[in-house]
C-alpha cells in the first residue's frame, strides 16, 4: 500500500539534473547542505542542456573588450521590453561567472592558439560574446563537466528515473515531493527543508521541436498545482532554421546553428531568393536576424507560397569549400555524408521548430516563487528573456540561476528544517499508485496535444486559431481521466504518458489562455488579426490556479533595481 | 505500402520472454526509434523502451539489440523488412527493452513491496 512507500529526507530536493538542477546541487551542497538530485531521465543525460549545440553567452571580453551591462543592454532589446530588469541582470552578471567556473571544470570551451577562449558573435549580440565546444559537442561537455563536480561532492544523492509526480504541500509551504520510481513502478515519498523545480520548458508540446521527451511543462504543473504563478506563458521561442528536409537519424534538428555560426550560409526561398529583407531585416549571407524575426519571414514567405518543396525554406552552404566544413565540423561532415547529404551540391530544407520557452515560473531575483520552501531554476523560470530570448542565453541562464537557486535553497533548508505532514501527501500518494481504468492511449493523447499545439498555438496566432485550440485540449482534457491506466509495472511509460498529459494539457491551457488575451504581436508571440506592439502592452502576465482553474492576471512590467 | 516489421522481446525480469511483433508503414528516412515511437502511438502505449532526446543522439539512453548487434535505436535506420529488438543482454532487465544502465549509485533504490502486493 502506499503507506508503504519509502520516505526519503534531505535538506534540499532538486528536481531535474540538466544544467541548472546540477549546478543548483552542487553550490547547495558546497555550503554544507544534503541534497537529493532527482531526474525522470539518467542524471545528466535527460532534458534540454546535453542537447544544446553551440552557444552560450557570457561577457568574457577574450575576443574584444566586453563587459556584462553590454551583454544585458542585448538582452534587455531582444526581450521586445518585457524582461524582468533584475533576472536579466542576473543572467549577464552572474552568467560570466559561472562560465569561468565551468572553465576550471575542465568544460573544454573552444580556445584559439594563444590559450584565449574563442568566442562567436551570435544574432542580437553587437559583438563576439558566445563561447561552444567543438564539434557540436557543448551541452554533452556542460552535462559531463557539472556530473563529474557533481559526484565529487560527498552530500549528492543522484537518483535517475525519478518522475516527480506531485509537490506536497502543508499550510501553504512545500515540504517535498511525491514521485514514481519508474524503474519499480513504485511511489517514493521526500521530505524536503527546501525545494528546486529544474525541469526545463515545455518544447515537447509541439510537433516539431528541439526538445528531449522530458520536456512537456511538468515543472511549470507542480508549481502551479502546489500556488505559485506563471509568467509570460504566451511566449514560446520557435528556432528558425530547424531541419526539414531530407530526412536524417541521429542528429538534432537544431545542428545548422554551429553551421550558421562559423559559415555564414545561406537563407533562401522557393525561388532561391534572398527574402529577409522583405519584412525588414537584410541578412546578405551573414547569420544576424533575431529568431523572432527570422521564424516570422520564413512562415510569411511560405504562406506568401514562395517556400521550399517540404514548406520551409532552403540553407545553402553550396559555395563553401568542402575542405572548410571538414575544418569547421570534422566528423559531422561524415555523419550528414552517411544520412546523404553533401553540403557543396545541395542545399538542405530548415522550417521553425519548437525550441524554448521564455515563459515559466515567477520568481525573484533570489529564485524564490514567493511559495515558501519553493524555488526555480534554468528554462523553468519564466521572465529574464522576455519576449524573444537572445541566442546564446539558455545555458548561461541554466547555470547562473542554478548556482543562485542552490546557494538560496541551502540556506532555507538550514533555517527552517525538515517537515512532513503524512495527510498533505496522501492524495498525491494514492494517485502515484493509483490503478485506473485502461481509457485510451495516452500516447496518442499526448500526439493530439501536440498536434493542437502546432496547428495553432505556434509563431502565428489568431483569435480563432486560439479559440479552436482550447476546445481542442478541453476535449482531450475530458478523456483524460481521474487516475493512471491499469496497474503499475516497471518502466511503465503509458503511466509516464499519463502523469505528462496531466501536466502538458494544464500548460497548453495557460499559453492559449495568455496568447488569447495578448491583443498586440510582440516577439515570439505575432498575432495576424493584432499586428505590430502596442505600447499598452508594455506588461507581463500572470497566471495561477484559484479553485482548481487557471485565472489570468496582468501587470506592469518591473523596474530595474 | 512497404511495411517494416518489428519483432521485439517483451516481459519483466524473471518472466518467460515472449516476442510481440508489430507491422509499420515504412518510409525512407526513419529510425527504428521512429518505428518504436509510432507502435507506442498507434497500437501498445504499454511497449517500454528507454529514450530522452528524441533522435539526436544526445542522451545516449536507447541503447539496444537491433538483429543481435548492439545499437542506438536512434541512429539504426528503419528497413522495410523484419527487424529484430531486444534488450542488452548484459545488463538486469527491467522490462521490454529496457535494462538497468544507470551507474549503480544512480539507480532508484530497491523497493519490495509494489502498490498492490
Amino acid at each position: 500500500m502506499a503507506e508503504d512507500a519509502p520516505l526519503l529526507r534531505t535538506d534540499v530536493l532538486v528536481i531535474g539534473a540538466g544544467g541548472a538542477g546540477l549546478y543548483a546541487a552542487i553550490e547547495a551542497a558546497r555550503r554544507g547542505a544534503e541534497v537529493l538530485l532527482l531526474d525522470r531521465s539518467l542524471i545528466g543525460r535527460g532534458g534540454a542542456t546535453v542537447m544544446a549545440q553551440m552557444t552560450v553567452a557570457a561577457a568574457l571580453g577574450s575576443e574584444t573588450e566586453d563587459d556584462w551591462t553590454h551583454h544585458l543592454r542585448d538582452t534587455l532589446a531582444a526581450g521586445r521590453g518585457l524582461c524582468d530588469p533584475a533576472l536579466a541582470r542576473l543572467l549577464c552578471e552572474e552568467g560570466a561567472e559561472v562560465i569561468r567556473e565551468m572553465d576550471g571544470w575542465k568544460t573544454g570551451w573552444a580556445r584559439h592558439a594563444d590559450g584565449r577562449i574563442r568566442q562567436v558573435q551570435a544574432p542580437g549580440h553587437d559583438r563576439p560574446r558566445c563561447v561552444y565546444v567543438d564539434f557540436l559537442s557543448t551541452g554533452p561537455a556542460v552535462s559531463r563537466a557539472l556530473r563529474t563536480q557533481a559526484q565529487r561532492q560527498g552530500r549528492i544523492r543522484r537518483v535517475g528515473e525519478m518522475l516527480v509526480t506531485d509537490l506536497v504541500v502543508s499550510d501553504g509551504r512545500v515540504q517535498g515531493a511525491v514521485a514514481l520510481d519508474l524503474a519499480h513502478g513504485t511511489p517514493l515519498r521526500i521530505a524536503a527543508g527546501a525545494t528546486v523545480v529544474a525541469t526545463g520548458g515545455l518544447t515537447r508540446l509541439y510537433r516539431r521541436n528541439s526538445a528531449s521527451s522530458n520536456m512537456a511543462g511538468d515543472g511549470y504543473a507542480l508549481a502551479l498545482r502546489a500556488g505559485a504563478a506563471l509568467i509570460d506563458m504566451e511566449f514560446v521561442q520557435f528556432f528558425p532554421i530547424g531541419h526539414l528536409a531530407p530526412r536524417m537519424i541521429g542528429m538534432d534538428p537544431i545542428m545548422w546553428d554551429p553551421f550558421r555560426y562559423k559559415l555564414g550560409g545561406r537563407l533562401l526561398n522557393g525561388a532561391m531568393e534572398e527574402f529577409t529583407d522583405r519584412y525588414g531585416t537584410p541578412e546578405g549571407g551573414r547569420y544576424v536576424v533575431t529568431r523572432d524575426l527570422a521564424t516570422y519571414a520564413i512562415t510569411k514567405e511560405v504562406a506568401a507560397g514562395r517556400g521550399s518543396p517540404s514548406g520551409g525554406a532552403w540553407l545553402s552552404f553550396e559555395h563553401v569549400p568542402e575542405a572548410v566544413l571538414r575544418e569547421n565540423f570534422g566528423p559531422v561532415i561524415d555523419r550528414l555524408a552517411a544520412n546523404g547529404i553533401d553540403l557543396t551540391r545541395t542545399p538542405v530544407e530548415v522550417a521553425p521548430i519548437a525550441h524554448y520557452h521564455m515563459g515559466g515560473i515567477r520568481v525573484d531575483a533570489r529564485m524564490g516563487t514567493g511559495l515558501p520552501g519553493l524555488l526555480a531554476a534554468g528554462e523553468a523560470v519564466g521572465g529574464a528573456n522576455g519576449a524573444n530570448r537572445l541566442s546564446g542565453n539558455a545555458i548561461t541562464e541554466a547555470l547562473a540561476f542554478g548556482r543562485v537557486a542552490g546557494r538560496e535553497a541551502a540556506a532555507l533548508a538550514a533555517q527552517d528544517g525538515i517537515a512532513w505532514d503524512e495527510a498533505a501527501a496522501r492524495a498525491p500518494l494514492a494517485l502515484a499508485g493509483a490503478t485506473g481504468p485502461a481509457g485510451p492511449n495516452p500516447a496518442a493523447l499526448f500526439r493530439a496535444l501536440q498536434d493542437a499545439m502546432a496547428d495553432d498555438v505556434g509563431p502565428f496566432r489568431t483569435a480563432a486559431g486560439l479559440a479552436r485550440a482550447a476546445a481542442r485540449l478541453d476535449a482531450l482534457v475530458a478523456r483524460l481521466g481521474e487516475a493512471p491506466p491499469g496497474a503499475s509495472m516497471p518502466y511503465d511509460l503509458a503511466r509516464a504518458d499519463w502523469f505528462d498529459l496531466r501536466a502538458g494539457l494544464q500548460v497548453a491551457q495557460a499559453v492559449v489562455i495568455a496568447a488569447t488575451a495578448r491583443t498586440e504581436s510582440r516577439g515570439a508571440h505575432q498575432r495576424e488579426d493584432h499586428p505590430g506592439l502596442d505600447p499598452a502592452w508594455t506588461r507581463n502576465q500572470t497566471l495561477s490556479l484559484r479553485d482548481g482553474r487557471l485565472r489570468l492576471d496582468s501587470q506592469p512590467v518591473a523596474e530595474a533595481a | 505500402m512497404s511495411v517494416a516489421t518489428l519483432s521485439i522481446h517483451r516481459g519483466i525480469a524473471g518472466e518467460a520472454p515472449r516476442r510481440d511483433r508489430f507491422d509499420v508503414p515504412f518510409e525512407p528516412g526513419q529510425s527504428v526509434l521512429d518505428g518504436l515511437r509510432r507502435v507506442r502511438e498507434t497500437v501498445d502505449p504499454s511497449l517500454a523502451v528507454r529514450y530522452a532526446c528524441l533522435s539526436a543522439n544526445a542522451c545516449k539512453e536507447c541503447m539496444m539489440l537491433v538483429d543481435g548487434k548492439v545499437g542506438y535505436a536512434c541512429t539504426v535506420r528503419l528497413e522495410a523488412r523484419e527487424m529484430r529488438l531486444d534488450p542488452l543482454p548484459n545488463k538486469p532487465l527491467l522490462r521490454d527493452l529496457v535494462t538497468a544502465i544507470a551507474p549503480p549509485d544512480e539507480r532508484p533504490p530497491k523497493q519490495v513491496p509494489a502498490p498492490d502486493a
